[in-house]
């Protein structure tokens, strides 16, 4: 995974409420089997289907178009947990998304790739959006905790501490499991199959998939 | 030795009773290191996890903890006939190869065992009370109501639950919703929670677990308690929790995948650990009576959105909050609708009867008594998905296809169908939909579709009226 340290850009600024990873990735793409590319799709129907006589879409304008930074209203990416809805903004070229609220899944799948979500009080939020609008640029510094404002200013933000660590190092959590915690993951599993052994399927549970047949080919 | 482990677990909710008997291991900055029992492999969420499993020439930890089917992609018609060439084809064809070559068990869509994920999980009896179970769907919540640790997770944390049967989390704030009262005639549980997300909005269960509970939870059925479970991640919440009972008790009893004889036995003494404390600390609390709802539509783009179907299409003007009012009327504005208007004046082209939140069999049956007898209205087209093979053979048996079809329903086969619309089965642009799945987002049952979410009942009453009606002018 791509390290996360700072990161400079103009924001592009798109202030709507709740908007859900259905908007931001729609299912019908879903179909495609590979990650690298999707950001062809990202807000497709927002950026694709304008009511005729509107502006292009924020990220298809300059200077947004080159923004890295995407502020946007509350509860940003609630819905489905579609992690193509982040592929999508990773290979679009967005690392950060600065947001009152966001959906749960959505949040934790930023980390998995690479992406800072930042989650902002109010008025912090409104400063950001405001600069966003005005084109300046930002720049968000992970190891101060901080988004600078082009005027000096400085807006800090939280994070959880083993994703800020994953972030600045590019690490592959599980790559970290394995290294670290897999003894404790084998007594855990150990100590549970002798003391909830229904937690666990038995063969002769599991013939009960005995007779399952394929599905011709095809395809 | 059961009771000692009953007896070791000290005050606390359910849903940190499941969490304690998970933990693998607590690092040093509060997040725990959770173990997985179950995982649900569908054909969306895993390709790319599958790919990641390869890349790193890892095996997967536990194939037995894994049970595979592709629901969102398939079709509902000809499931005889091989799929036809494509997208939807390879994906399908994806997970079934994933499958083979992983060791895991794959459920074809020609299968008996067919369904949505979220409706064979307890009908097979894989899901089970006081399990951790995830799937890479936000739905997965819909297994709480059998006291389930259950949540919707992303790709990669499939990808991390394949190599490790682990995900390290931090555990969640605790919300009870406490449902008092009786449902009155007409009503059913699809109402209940589409008013409880009007009230607490899409974000009122953000950041918490919430456990439902009190008589009006104990009342519902097994189905009607999935239901209820199932949107809670449209209430922003990820986990959603019932406490088991002697009725989920008969419900898993036999079932395939649950225990049998001496271990039947160990698991329902430990189950019976499984309810919150008297003493437990809840982080908020919410009490709503039921007593006095009214049947639900959506008039909106979020589940939030919704009024008794009494009501009017809202004003944006009557809103102070400028982000809300601007949210509202773009809402508006997609959907097709004017302020004022009167949701029974509503006119639609089509109504789906499906998905994971009301697509069992006593969805079908109560759907079915409103047409029974009737007919469709000659411009509306309607189609009955139901959530599994089961489900449909069940329904069958009873003769529910013949009465949906006598009323001019087209009678499917399972699967998410036009609650996603990866299939065929979506709304053209601008067609209005009575849909009684969980998502009215813009595009969610096809692009410039638009979605009025309903209970069966109240779907089936529109597809007899050609609008939105009150389904107790119906009975
Ligand atoms: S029926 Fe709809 S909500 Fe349920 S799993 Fe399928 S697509 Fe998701």
């Amino acid at each position: 995974m791509e390290p996360f340290v700072t990161l400079e850009s103009v924001a592009a600024p798109l202030p709507e409420a709740g908007i859900d990873t259905d908007v931001i990735f729609p299912a019908r793409f879903l179909l495609l089997l590979d990650r690298a590319g999707l950001g062809r799709h990202l807000f497709h129907e927002r950026r694709h289907a304008r009511p005729p006589g509107s502006p292009p879409f924020v990220l298809d304008r300059p200077p947004h178009d080159r923004a890295r930074i995407l502020v946007t209203g509350p509860d940003f990416g609630i819905g489905s947990s579609r992690e193509q809805a982040v592929w999508a903004l990773a290979d679009f070229g967005i690392r950060c998304i600065i947001a009152p609220s966001f959906g749960e899944i959505f949040h934790a799948n930023c980390f998995r790739n690479g992406l800072l979500p930042v989650t902002l009080p109010p008025a912090d939020h409104a400063r950001i959006l405001a600069e966003a609008e005005a084109a300046r640029p930002l720049v968000v510094d992970l190891p101060a905790q901080t988004i600078r404002l082009a005027g000096g200013e400085r807006i800090g933000f939280a994070i959880e501490p083993h994703r800020r660590q994953a972030l600045l190092e590019g690490l592959d959590e599980i790559a970290l499991l394995l290294r670290e915690d897999a003894d404790a993951i084998g007594a855990f599993e150990a100590r549970q199959r002798a003391q909830r052994p229904w937690l666990f399927l038995t063969r002769e549970q599991l013939s009960h998939f005995d007779d399952l047949t394929e599905t011709p080919a095809n395809g | 030795m059961q009771t000692e482990l009953a007896m070791g677990q000290g005050a606390g909710t359910l849903y940190d009773k499941i969490w304690d008997s998970h933990v693998v291991r607590s690092y040093a900055d509060g997040t725990d290191l959770l173990y997985i029992d179950r995982h649900l492999v569908q054909e969306v969420s895993s390709p790319q996890a599958f790919a990641g499993l390869q890349a790193r020439g890892l095996p997967l930890r536990r194939p037995d903890a894994h049970l595979a089917v592709a629901d969102h992609a398939v079709p509902t018609l000809h499931r005889d006939r091989p799929l036809r060439e494509g997208l939807a084809a390879r994906q399908v064809a994806r997970l079934q190869q994933n499958a083979r070559h992983f060791g895991i068990p794959y459920i074809p869509m020609h299968d008996r065992r067919h369904g949505i994920v979220h409706v064979i999980g307890p009908e097979l009896g894989f899901t089970l009370p006081g399990a951790t179970l995830v799937c890479g769907d936000s739905h997965t919540c819909t297994h709480g109501a059998f006291g389930a640790l259950a949540f919707g997770i992303g790709a990669s944390e499939c990808e991390s639950v394949f190599a490790t049967q682990t995900l390290r989390q931090r555990r969640q704030k605790r919300m009870r919703i406490r449902l008092t009262g009786s449902l009155p005639r007409g009503v059913t549980v699809k109402d209940v929670v589409l008013a409880l997300i009007a009230r607490i909005g899409i974000a009122g269960g953000a950041g918490h677990t919430i456990e439902y509970a009190g008589p009006a939870v104990e009342a519902l059925s097994m189905e009607g308690r999935m239901t209820l479970c199932n949107m809670a991640i449209e209430a922003g919440s990820r986990v959603a929790l019932i406490a088991p009972d002697e009725r989920t008790l008969d419900w898993l009893r036999g079932r395939p995948l649950a225990p049998q004889g001496d271990r039947w036995a160990a698991a329902v003494a430990d189950w019976r650990r499984l309810r919150s404390d008297p003493d437990a600390a809840f982080d908020r609390e919410v009490d709503m009576d039921i007593s006095d709802l009214a049947p639900q539509v959506s008039w909106g783009t979020t589940p939030e959105d919704c009024a008794p179907v009494t009501g009017h299409v809202p004003d944006p003007a009557a809103v102070s909050d400028p982000v809300r009012r601007r949210r509202m009327e773009q809402s508006l504005a997609y959907m097709g609708l004017v302020p004022g208007t009167p949701l029974r004046d509503i006119r639609i082209d089509r109504v789906f009867i499906g998905s994971c939140t009301n697509a069992r069999l006593e969805d079908l049956r109560r759907a079915a008594q409103v047409v029974r007898g009737r007919r469709a209205a000659p411009h509306v087209r309607a189609i009955v998905v139901p959530g599994s093979a089961a489900v449909r053979l069940a329904a069958e048996a009873e003769g529910i296809d013949h009465v949906f079809r006598e009323a001019g329903f087209e009678w499917r086969d399972s699967g998410c169908s036009m609650c996603v619309a990866m299939n065929d089965d979506r709304l053209a642009e601008g067609e209005r939909c009575a849909s009684t799945s969980n998502r009215n987002f813009e595009g969610r049952q096809g692009k410039g579709g638009r979605t009025h979410l309903m209970s069966p009942e109240m779907a089936a009453a529109a597809a007899l009226a050609g609008r939105l009606t009150d389904v107790r002018d119906w009975a």
